[in-house]
């Protein structure tokens, strides 16, 4: 390729070869370059620098804003429902220990009422026993006395004959039952 | 290829003594002010000026606000920053040493791209680096720039060492590799980089004037089956311009890519 150039600037009428350069071109070429480089890394390249850093930061700014609310709202969430789990856990217990405080409750209740039951058969069957001892006591003394009277009447009568004999026992047996009578009367 | 068939064509038309052909001539402007007869400020001069000018006029408008939420003008700047600054600087050169980089690879790209465009805006038509002097200026400069950061981290034996003894290489090829490499790395990186963007620009423009030109000159002094073939020709001419705005973008990017790879190479710990 170059030697055809060559060839053809050589055989071009008057131009001389393209391939030789004038000398101003190149030094011209080098200083207009060199202002233009200085220029453009003087004013345009540190703003566009800027920018793209300001620019870069602020999205990464934004982001890490999101990224911390939403670090924010997770724990909030995790929080919640950690209280709500305590509620539940909470609420289950007491509900267990109510369960637990009831049952305790009625069993305690039986156990009285079974005490106060046992208690009143107790007495009761004591308080029979008392009436009993005590009717058994004055019944023996009642006996003590009417046996007593009834000797005094029959030794006082002077059992002469059979017919008063026999009319003594009877009256004594009318009083017997009269007395059983007025007796049963008060106690009905 | 396309310098060789447009040097044979300018050759044979030359010899023929009609079409006026397009050839080395075309890019010997006349100076737009002359200065004591010879040279002078020619119309490249003031091209690189104003690419100069546009590059930092607008990247200048779009970093000033510096706002958080960029409008359309800061947008495109950024974007057009970011371009080279991500994709050439951070993935090339590795985020930890690009920055300071960046202004120096966005300014080889834009001017560069600025200035091959010119080739196609209307009324200015001509490609700053198809005068040769100003691709060799930009392809020394990177020369310079990619040994001077290797010499700088390396000191000059060990960068030389770097450059020019590969690893995992048995010493016994080292008479052999070792003069290769100092030729490969050293010498002619600056001649491609150069020649590469020169080249292209030039033969480019050297095509669009063959079809603008060899259109005008088929319809004016042909005639017959020129009626067709100069509107043709044109037609083409547009075409072409196409594929040259997407020659001029690409040139720019691969000059700005491998001064980028070449800094990355000397800034490397293991060739």
């Amino acid at each position: 390729m170059k030697s055809l150039l060559i060839v053809a600037a050589s055989e071009g009428e008057g131009g001389h070869n393209p391939l030789i350069p004038e000398w101003i071109e190149i030094v011209l070429a080098l200083v207009v370059f060199a202002i233009l480089f200085f220029a453009i890394k003087k004013f345009v390249a540190p703003n566009f620098e800027k920018t793209f850093a300001e620019r870069t930061q602020a999205i990464e700014g934004g982001i890490a804003a999101a990224a911390t609310k939403q670090a924010e709202a997770d724990a909030k969430l995790a929080e919640l429902e950690q209280q709500l789990a305590d509620a539940r856990h909470e609420a289950a217990r007491i509900r267990e220990e109510a369960r637990e405080q009831g049952a305790a409750i009625v069993a305690e209740m039986r156990e009285q009422a079974q005490a106060e039951s046992t208690r009143i058969v107790e007495h009761g069957k004591a308080q029979i026993e008392a009436e009993r001892q005590q009717a058994v006591t004055s019944l023996r003394a009642e006996v003590g006395a009417l046996a007593t009277g009834l000797a005094g009447r029959i030794v006082g009568e002077s059992l002469e004959d059979d017919a008063r004999q026999s009319r003594v026992v009877e009256r004594f047996l009318a009083e017997l039952e009269t007395a059983d009578a007025s007796d049963a009367g008060k106690d009905a | 290829m396309i310098i060789a068939a447009s040097a044979t064509i300018a050759a044979e038309s030359s010899s023929e003594g009609g079409f006026p052909a397009p050839g080395p001539h075309t890019f010997e402007l006349p100076a737009v002010f002359p200065w004591h007869g010879a040279e002078g400020v020619t119309k490249p001069m003031l091209q690189l000026v104003l690419a100069a000018i546009l590059v930092f006029g607008f990247f200048y408008l779009a970093s000033r606000k510096r706002a958080l939420v960029p409008g359309k003008l800061q947008f495109a700047g950024e974007g057009a920053y970011g371009f080279v600054r991500n994709s050439v600087g951070r993935d090339i050169i590795g985020s930890h040493d690009f920055a300071k980089f960046v202004p120096y690879l966005v300014t080889v790209f834009f001017f560069i791209l600025v200035n091959n465009l010119f080739a196609s805006v209307p009324f200015i038509q001509f490609p700053t680096f198809s005068r040769a002097g100003m691709a060799y200026a930009l392809a020394g400069m990177s020369w310079l720039i990619y040994n001077g950061v290797g010499i700088h981290k390396h000191g000059l034996v060990g960068y030389l060492k770097l450059q020019c003894v590969p690893s995992g290489v048995s010493p016994a090829m080292y008479p052999l590799l070792v003069p290769l490499e100092f030729f490969s790395n050293i010498l002619v990186r600056p001649v491609t980089l150069a020649l590469r963007l020169f080249c292209n620009m030039f033969a480019g423009h050297i095509l669009l004037v063959l079809f603008s030109t060899g259109g005008l000159y088929l319809i004016e002094h042909v005639g017959g089956i020129g009626y067709v073939a100069g509107p043709l020709a044109w037609v083409l001419a547009i075409l072409v311009s196409f594929l040259e705005i997407l020659v001029q973008f690409l040139q720019a990017y691969v000059f700005t890519l491998l001064n980028a790879m070449y800094i990355q190479g000397a800034l490397a710990d293991e060739h």
